[in-house]
């Protein structure tokens, strides 16, 4: 009897080996993305999908110092590394017409996912391409935006208050404006605090990736530049370099000279952040991603620090960060990735990725009453959201990026020339990039 | 030829040709040894042909055409001699090359009186010379990456070592001395590092000249009652010139393309003050993605070197035959 049986498990066990590696394989998604705090929160928000589908969650996070170069260069060559891809704002356009990110729409309309449930900044900022039509590539995914972080301790100092009220006529708190901002700044700068000599304010002034840039931007918006007319599309002339665009950026390279530490001309997050840590500045510019992990800090979180949105000047803008989630088209588990989007768009999972450490852009988590109250820095990261403005998402935004990077630094770092001719060259070198392009 | 001669001719050829063992290509499938010498080295070659010449004039391809990485659906399209136009006539390629050449000029100039006279003083053998060798040698067998961020760290204006050094012995305070982000300061602080950690290898090969001077000339000189200096200017230097030209050689080659310490040091900054051509070649090719104006670039660099390294050859071999 076990004699006739065993031919017939024979060609079972073959079977089973045989398709046991398609099972496995489908069993498993890879995600990539950036190596920092919310990726971690990420990973531990992603073991409830794991429970519920049985699909293992395998992670590629790189630093932030390669994140662009790995994961464009894996797009670029059509590789089969990522499932999923949380990839920054910039890429959005590249990838849509590259043809590296599936279209959406579709398994939006299919699944009941609607944009209208998300912030609108962050579904234009995150998801759509062309912008502002609804063409979309990603769910926004992780919110963020440039703001600021205080020594709340320091500013609460009632002898420095006096001081400062003596000499500048108002109470010394989180700035409202830039005057005011480069006020506290200045009155910091050089000054000894607890036996050690801090200094006025950390600002963006990185310049391999793309620092100094989403420094310089999250400034000039407030004056006014503008990317291109909004009546023509690439018409820069006038707007990226108008006279309010120059006053701003004549603004910041004041703030770079008169209130920074010693050896600021190559500062981005993890720079900014340890400045701060380290107790050496008074106020600091950098992505709300830091601030959960700043609260956190033994040395200056917790009751020692504040948070505020950027300032305002003419008008009110900050620099958008945060990227969204897409699924990569060269993925061969395409349904199993939508399925992980599909998970995360639920508003509990989003209200768990929010207590986890990362930033919701889902309206019925940041528009509920608790929301506020949920963290310290939960307010500055609304009011922050709600003005947020972004740098181009075009396919070309690498060389856009780089023409700016290039401009900015050589005249607020180096010294080089004035505000007026690095933002005329600055929207030469960007004209020149859409002629080339085809799109002038 | 007598017959007894031929027998004895005959006699010979054959005990030569017992004793050559049997040649390898006739054991092997009959194939000649030119046959097994080209199947030993055609994997080099294939992999040489893959990896240098191959993508050598596939760049030379894409530098006619507007190619780009990062659009890898876009039609290509042969721009002609429109890349190398507008490389040569980019302001900002031909600052980056000014700083190249200064870089290259300066690191040299330092690199080479440095370490002739350090290879001159060890050469007077001494009392310890070879635990100071040794000492000199350290930094040159350090990785760039190593070297970069520890001098940055030396740079440091508020906890570097430099800094205080420099504000101990000037009394300027250490806030001011911004070696990396100062327009003025910062070429100089990728000299001083390019200087000190390479002018070890300068050393070593003038080394290896001065100790190829026979004694026998020095003493001869000395029977002659020539001045230590006219010894030095008459025997010393002439003899050691091949030998300081190829240190020279090697190290304007390798400062030419210098990349990594300029990265790890400045990236660049402040703004565009120490951007050398090799780190603007690469923000050209992998960061602004212009893949073929990039080409293009990397081409003309190519030249450049290859050109300059041949005519300083050629000179290099008019000194060794004097």
């Amino acid at each position: 009897m076990l004699k006739k049986w065993i031919p017939l498990l024979g060609v079972a066990a073959v079977c089973g080996s045989l398709s046991m590696p398609q099972a496995a394989k489908a069993e498993q998604l890879t995600l990539c993305w950036a190596a920092w705090d919310p990726a971690n929160a990420l990973v531990e928000l992603s073991k409830d999908f794991t429970t519920k589908t049985g699909i293992d969650m395998k992670f590629e996070f790189v630093p932030w110092t390669s994140y662009a170069d790995r994961f464009l260069n894996e797009l670029n060559s059509r590789g089969k590394l990522c499932d999923l891809i949380i990839g920054d704002s910039q890429w959005l356009g590249g990838a849509a017409e590259n043809g590296h990110y599936v279209k959406l729409n579709d398994f939006f309309a299919k699944e009941g996912i609607k944009m209208d449930d998300f912030v609108p900044a962050t579904v234009v900022g995150y998801s759509e391409w062309p912008k502002n039509t609804p063409n979309y590539w990603a769910l926004p995914a992780m919110g963020d935006v440039v703001g600021w972080t205080y020594r709340k301790d320091w500013f609460e100092r009632p002898e420095l208050q006096k001081e400062f009220k003596a000499k500048y006529g108002w109470d010394l708190d989180a700035p409202k404006t830039y005057d005011q901002l480069k006020q506290i700044a200045e009155f910091f700068q050089k000054r000894e605090i607890d036996g050690k000599t801090i200094y006025g304010a950390s600002i963006y002034t990185e310049r391999g990736s793309e620092g100094i840039t989403m420094g310089v931007t999250n400034v000039l918006y407030d004056w006014g530049f503008m990317y291109e007319n909004p009546k023509k599309p690439y018409d820069m002339n006038g707007y990226v370099n108008s006279p309010d665009a120059v006053k701003g950026l004549e603004f910041y390279k004041s703030l770079y000279d008169c209130c920074t530490p010693p050896g600021s001309s190559n500062v981005y997050m993890v720079e900014s952040a340890d400045a701060f840590k380290s107790g050496q500045v008074a106020m600091q510019m950098n992505f709300a991603f830091t601030w959960p992990g700043l609260y956190k800090d033994e040395k200056v979180g917790g009751d020692r620090i504040g948070f505020f949105p950027n300032p305002a000047e003419k008008y009110h803008f900050a620099q958008l960060g945060g990227q969204g989630i897409s699924v990569v088209s060269y993925s061969s588990k395409r349904d199993a990735a939508l399925e992980y989007i599909k998970w995360f768009a639920q508003p509990d999972v989003q209200a768990k990725w929010w207590q986890l450490g990362g930033y919701s852009c889902l309206k019925s988590v940041v528009d509920a009453p608790s929301f506020k109250s949920s963290q310290p820095y939960a307010t500055a990261f609304l009011e922050s959201m709600a003005i947020v403005k972004d740098f181009w998402a075009e396919p070309s935004y690498a060389e856009l990026l780089q023409a700016m990077q290039k401009r900015v630094h050589d005249y607020v770092i180096a010294g080089k020339g004035t505000a007026k001719e690095a933002l005329d060259d600055l929207e030469k070198d960007w004209t020149q990039i859409f002629k080339d392009d085809g799109k002038i | 030829m007598t017959a007894s001669h031929e027998t004895f001719t005959d006699k010979v050829a054959d005990a030569a040709i017992r004793a050559t063992p049997q040649s390898v290509a006739a054991r092997v499938r009959g194939l000649s040894d030119r046959a097994i010498a080209w199947l030993f080295i055609a994997p080099t070659i294939l992999l040489l042909l893959a990896i240098n010449i191959f993508p050598l004039f596939w760049a030379v391809y894409l530098s006619f055409t507007n190619y780009r990485a990062n659009r890898p659906n876009a039609v290509v399209q042969n721009v002609g001699l429109g890349n190398y136009s507008r490389v040569l006539n980019d302001p900002d390629i031909w600052a980056s090359m000014q700083t190249t050449a200064h870089f290259v000029f300066w690191t040299i100039v330092l690199q080479t009186l440095i370490g002739f006279g350090l290879a001159y003083l060890i050469d007077r053998k001494f009392r310890g010379h070879a635990f100071w060798t040794t000492l000199i040698l350290i930094p040159m067998m350090l990785s760039p990456a190593v070297v970069g961020n520890f001098w940055r760290f030396l740079y440091e204006p508020q906890i570097g070592l430099f800094a205080y050094a420099v504000s101990f012995l000037s009394g300027v305070p250490t806030s001011e001395i911004q070696m990396l982000g100062s327009v003025s300061l910062a070429p100089w602080a990728i000299i001083i590092v390019d200087t000190w950690m390479w002018t070890p290898y300068v050393m070593l090969i003038c080394l290896a000249g001065l100790r190829s001077i026979p004694d026998y000339i020095y003493e001869a000189a000395e029977v002659d009652r020539a001045s230590a200096w006219r010894q030095f200017w008459s025997i010393t230097v002439p003899m050691a010139l091949p030998f300081i030209m190829l240190a020279v050689l090697f190290r304007g080659i390798e400062n030419f393309k210098m990349f990594d310490m300029v990265n790890l040091l400045t990236g660049g900054g402040p703004g565009s003050t120490t951007e050398v051509a090799s780190i603007a070649l690469k923000r050209d090719a992998f960061e602004a993605w212009a893949t073929g104006r990039s080409s293009a670039f990397a081409i003309i660099l190519f030249v450049a070197v290859f050109g300059l390294a041949n005519i300083y050859v050629k000179a290099l071999n008019k000194v060794k035959q004097r």
